[in-house]
């Protein structure tokens, strides 16, 4: 009996505790007013020690009081009780409720059954070939390089469109900084790893570029990992050119937005993509979701340029914000070479973010992203790339700066003869019969491939697959390079790819190579092209 | 502050014997203050480093590298592997990290988190009626919805905002044993900062710079001179195309012979070594199984790869096994496919708990349960193990039982950029595949020679300065552990474990976080201060990391500083116990004993 009496007291202990402030109040003052009474016979002797307690008398008077004064009430308050177990303690609905109920001894067989694939595929022949097609440069890497030790060749396969990097002033700056803040900056920027020398960067950027703010990021394709879900979430719409770059795709993906796709630089594709979704997008309730435009300044892939002013016309129209990835357009578009905007005329503000690189055009390492104030210093916090990465080293921040201060000082000296050696290379290679060119006219990348006729000389049977395309450029690489000229496939992890873009040979073209450079280069890929086709 | 208290250095005493001397000429040097600034403690703090590196000429010296290396890694070492038995793991495994903080700060920080937040709530909602145009960017505005959510940025306008001061503080220079700072003011509540022009020189207790390659001057340096002259600055391409350069293979060469494995990759950036390269090594099909406090960089990675993802208890074997028992049997979801493979991704030295991840516990499931292994050594490279190969020299296991190690050579080696070490094959297929080689640019001569460089004192392989890694790795051991201790028998709530030169201070309620980093600062000492979202809510924490480059009067002036901010901030919530680190290794009894001899010269 007296345990039943004490399970019930702590019950309505619980119980009490929390309904006191809605029903015994004034009883809980009466209960407090009473004279210290002795210890009631029910409570157990090893609850004595909490008599002297503050508040316990008054609770166990209180649930005396009410069970004796209102056993209706103590029953509906048990009743809530069990109920209150009873939510707390049911089953909830389950993400893998297709689970199937496996006995131990059934989890050990499968366990011991299972078997895994490899970590990594083997590799194939035409891989461990690849790999061992990748050249290695000694000493410097500029318009000259040294390969393997032999001979040098001109470089028409490195992004270094302005070649200030290759410099012998570039390199006595680069030490002199080395000698005043080292190499690393052993922090990421939050822990005491913003150098003096990276606020410069930004600000010599925010005023390049023009917009408001910059922020800087340690790696070219980070940058734009981490810019785009910074900002377009999961439930965000983002629309997108299909031929952006491999780092615009992973960053898409990685944002978990929903994405749709629109023609490469197809502007009537786009309005239509726009309107589908925002028709789509107005039947769904709820607070307005973050869209966004994503497409590059000058496409990687393409050697196009984005048709901005029309982009920016629709994006205002259906309401969207746009994302430039402007990697390889800044430094070489528009007259000062600050990229899209310079080349278009178009005022910055029409641009939501400008993502940038500095590892392509300027030539060093790194990325960042240009944008209104509010959205740069959400970044500082948000910016997974930024917030938990190190931050550049002081050499190659202070290299960009540099590079930067030639454009805006001077932006002649190095656009001038890399606009003149593009229209050269244009069209000293459009003469040249068996390769299709592509890209824009004032595109210093630009893809060759050799075109289907030319390549069907060279095997009669069976079909092309991209294994052959890719073996016959891979020749003429090789062919070129034994002729003084370093070129290079466009490589691409091909099953990550979202459109796997056509083999090609990419050349970059330089502002540091002499019109003889780029005569060579013609002539060598002429020749080279004939040798591949006729090769059996 | 008496002359006595430099005599006595807690250095055991081989290295009294070996440094001798040179110890004697650090004594007649004017002390290191904090408060100092310029130039002028910049070349003390050389001479310091060069008289704890110079090459000891004292008869007593061991007459090879190898004698003397033997001779020091028995003493610190002992401890260590005394105290990674599996079965210690075991009972660590149990005790969180709010076993260690009292009731009363539980209660009251969680009082103060939810009095902030509903100022924060009160605030917006009185701002959002007065001031509706500071508010225009949260809201819809012309059909455009807002790029930051009202919700999302909360956190950060009103609760960051307030300690923001704290974070991002500009510095100039070199990130070493000291540090300067740039001052700035905030005129209007932290939401710009203007830098008024002067500098301070503030003890570094905040750069990953454990074995002190962070200078300007030094071996190190010349070397990335000379590499500069030869090689130039950049390549400007991924590694696949034209961004290999013989610089690159011998640097990896050596980052192979290093680590202990077959092969290396080198990434241009430490983040992009996990984000980029997991993808290449799970798909669709896959499982990743990761720690849940692994760095957000695995976590980028792991969601780019399209594998799914499972999680387990922070450094629980045991929570692991339960996790990879249920999904080998219970195979993908919906389809019940058995899994492709899986890959268990852990940290060697989770860089906000200074803990060791449990290598041989997870070991031991290996072979059971035949996944893949990644540990990400971003912070255990260089700083842990008798000779600094991190964790798999800590606990004396061979690097080639784990799959894939990752590591970061932003904190040990004074650079930047990361690397993948693992078998021919697999490095070979990373170099063709991964995202980083393939796309990203390629590291930059400068960092790959200062890697090269400081790798190469670190394993003894430059012949000039032969000692000098190893005297870093020991120096470094000794500071780590007598910081540690000295700070646990003040009686802070410490975490980490014993030998981590990553040393937090739980500091819990949020009125703390940024009192203890403007103490500090106050106080001419550097720290970092790190709170939600980095870690749970309920443990915002101080965060010391020690480098070899500290010299013992450092340590002493910041634990003293440190003493008296924790009294004041009322931080010393333990029983201040003397043999509070549960190995009582050899290295914390003697540094106590140092200390009680400092005591009494005092």
């Amino acid at each position: 009996m007296a345990d039943t009496v004490n399970a019930a007291a702590k019950v309505a202990a619980a119980t009490a505790l929390a309904a006191n402030a809605f029903l015994g109040a004034d009883e809980g003052i009466a209960g407090t007013n009473k004279p210290v009474s002795p210890l009631p016979a029910f409570i157990p002797s090893f609850l004595q020690p909490m008599w002297g307690f503050p508040g316990f008398r008054f609770i166990i008077n209180y649930i005396q009081a009410s069970y004796r004064n209102d056993p209706v009430r103590s029953f509906l308050e048990l009743c809530l009780v069990i109920f209150v177990i009873w939510w707390t303690s049911r089953t909830k609905y389950k993400q893998g409720r297709n689970e199937v109920v496996l006995t131990e001894g059934e989890v050990d067989e499968l366990v011991e059954d299972w078997k895994p694939e490899p970590l990594v595929p083997a590799l194939s022949e035409a891989k461990i070939r690849a790999l061992e097609k990748i050249p290695v440069i000694d000493g410097p890497s500029g318009v000259m390089v040294r390969l393997n030790g032999k001979t040098p060749a001109i470089n028409f396969a490195s992004y270094n469109h302005l070649g200030v990097i290759s410099t012998d002033k570039a390199r006595e700056t680069a030490i002199s900084v080395l000698r005043q803040y080292g190499v690393g900056s052993c922090g990421p920027p939050g822990f005491y790893g913003t150098l003096d020398v990276h606020q410069d960067l930004e600000k010599h950027i925010a005023e390049f570029t023009g917009f408001p703010s910059a922020i800087l990021y340690s790696q070219g394709m980070s940058t734009t990992l981490s810019i785009i879900p910074c900002f377009s979430k999961r439930g965000d719409t983002i629309v997108a050119d299909e031929a952006v770059s491999f780092a615009v795709q992973q960053a898409i993906n990685l944002s978990r937005s929903r994405v749709y796709w629109y023609k490469h630089n197809d502007m009537r594709d786009l309005e239509s993509v726009l309107k589908k979704v925002n028709s789509s997008l107005a039947q769904r309730k709820g607070p307005l979701s973050r869209r966004f435009i994503v497409t590059e300044g000058l496409f990687q892939n393409t050697s196009q340029i984005a048709p901005l002013p029309e982009i920016i016309e629709l994006k205002e129209k259906y309401k969207y914000r746009l994302i430039l990835d402007e990697s390889h357009s800044f430094g070489v578009l528009g007259k000062r070479g600050a990229g899209l905007t310079d080349y278009f005329n178009v005022p910055t503000e029409k641009i939501d973010l400008m993502i940038g690189s500095l590892c392509n055009a300027i030539g060093v390492s790194g990325g960042f992203c240009a944008a209104d104030k509010d959205l740069i210093s959400h970044q500082r916090l948000s910016g997974l790339g930024y917030c938990f990465s190190a931050s550049m080293p002081a050499i190659l921040s202070v290299a960009s700066s540099d590079v930067i201060g030639i454009l805006s000082k001077n932006p002649e000296s190095l656009l001038a003869p890399l606009r003149r050696n593009t229209k050269l290379m244009h069209e000293q290679l459009s003469k040249i019969s068996g390769i299709n060119v592509e890209g824009h006219q004032e595109s210093p990348i630009i893809h060759v491939s050799i075109s289907p006729t030319a390549l069907t000389k060279r095997k009669s049977n069976g079909e092309w697959t991209r294994g052959d395309v890719e073996n016959a450029l891979q020749d003429l690489v090789d062919e070129a390079l034994k002729n003084g000229v370093l070129l290079t496939r466009a490589q691409y992890v091909d099953d990550h790819e979202h459109l796997l873009p056509n083999p090609s040979i990419r050349i970059c073209v330089s502002a540091q190579h002499s019109e003889k450079d780029i005569a060579k280069c013609a002539k060598v890929i002429s020749n080279a092209v004939q040798r591949v086709t006729k090769k059996k | 502050m008496g002359k006595g208290k430099r005599a006595t250095p807690p250095i055991r005493t081989t290295e009294e014997i070996v440094l001798g001397p040179q110890h004697q000429n650090q004594l007649d040097l004017p002390k290191t203050s904090a408060s100092h600034s310029g130039p002028a403690n910049d070349t003390l703090e050389a001479k310091l480093l060069m008289v704890r590196h110079t090459k000891p000429n004292s008869p007593e010296k061991p007459s090879s590298v190898v004698d003397r290396r033997r001779q020091v890694s028995i003493e610190p070492e002992e401890g260590t592997y005394q105290a990674k038995t599996p079965s210690h793991l075991g009972s660590q495994e149990e005790s969180g990290e709010l076993d260690q903080v009292p009731t009363l700060i539980l209660v009251t920080t969680y009082f103060s988190y939810f009095i902030l937040i509903a100022c924060a709530h009160i605030r917006d909602f009185f701002g959002k009626i007065f001031y509706p145009n500071e508010f225009r960017h949260l809201k819809e505005v012309n059909g455009y919805a807002p790029m930051v959510s009202d919700f999302e940025s909360l956190w950060s306008r009103r609760l960051y905002s307030r300690i923001s001061d704290c974070f991002n503080r500009p510095i100039t220079g070199v990130a070493g044993g000291y540090v300067t700072l740039l001052d700035r003011v905030s005129l209007d509540h932290n939401r710009s900062f203007k830098l008024t022009g002067t500098t301070t020189r503030a003890l570094n207790l905040a750069s990953y710079n454990y074995l002190g390659f962070a200078q300007s001057k030094g071996p190190c340096a010349d070397a990335v001179e000379r590499g500069i002259k030869e090689s130039g600055i950049t390549a400007s391409s991924p590694r696949i195309e034209v961004g290999q350069s013989r610089v690159l293979l011998e640097t990896e060469e050596l980052v192979a012979r290093f680590v202990g494995t077959e092969a290396c990759m080198i990434v241009s950036m430490g983040y992009a070594t996990n984000s980029l390269t997991i993808p290449s090594l799970a798909g669709k099909g896959s499982l990743i199984i990761s720690d849940e406090l692994n760095h957000s960089s695995i976590v980028s990675g792991a969601r780019l790869s399209g594998a799914t993802i499972s999680v387990f208890k922070h450094n629980s074997v045991a929570d692991l096994e339960k996790v990879l028992r249920k999904h080998i049997s219970q195979g993908q979801p919906r389809t019940h496919r058995p899994w492709k493979k899986i890959l268990v991704i852990v940290e060697g030295l989770y860089s906000m708990e200074g803990q060791f991840c449990n290598l041989p516990g997870i070991l031991a499931l290996k072979e059971r349960y035949k996944f893949y292994l990644f540990v990400d050594e971003a912070h255990s490279i260089g700083a842990i193990g008798p000779r600094g190969r991190g964790v798999c020299d800590h606990f004396g296991i061979d690097p080639r039982e784990i799959d894939i190690l990752m590591g970061t050579f932003t904190k040990s080696f004074g650079a930047a950029g990361g690397y993948i070490c693992a078998n021919k094959d697999i490095v070979d297929h990373l170099k063709l595949n991964a995202f980083s080689s393939v796309y990203a640019e390629t590291m930059s001569v400068p960092v790959l020679r200062q890697v090269w460089s400081s790798m190469r004192i670190i394993m003894g392989e430059d012949r000039e300065h032969a000692l000098e890694g190893q005297e870093r790795l020991d120096q470094l051991a000794i500071n780590s552990r007598y910081f540690m201790t000295r700070l646990r028998e003040m009686g802070f709530m410490v975490l980490g474990d014993p030998g981590s030169p990553v040393i937090p201070i739980l500091l819990c309620n949020p009125s703390k976080i940024p009192a203890f980093s403007h103490e500090a600062l106050k106080r001419n000492i550097a720290v970092v201060v790190v709170s939600y979202p980095a870690t749970p809510i309920i443990t915002g924490r101080v965060r010391i990391c020690l480098s070899s480059s500290h010299s013992l009067e450092d340590l002493e002036y910041a634990l003293e500083q440190i003493s008296e901010i924790g009294d004041l901030l009322m931080l010393k919530v333990r029983p201040p116990t003397i043999n509070a680190i549960s190995d009582g290794g050899s290295a914390s009894s003697e540094s106590h004993h140092h200390h009680h001899q400092m005591k009494k010269i005092l």
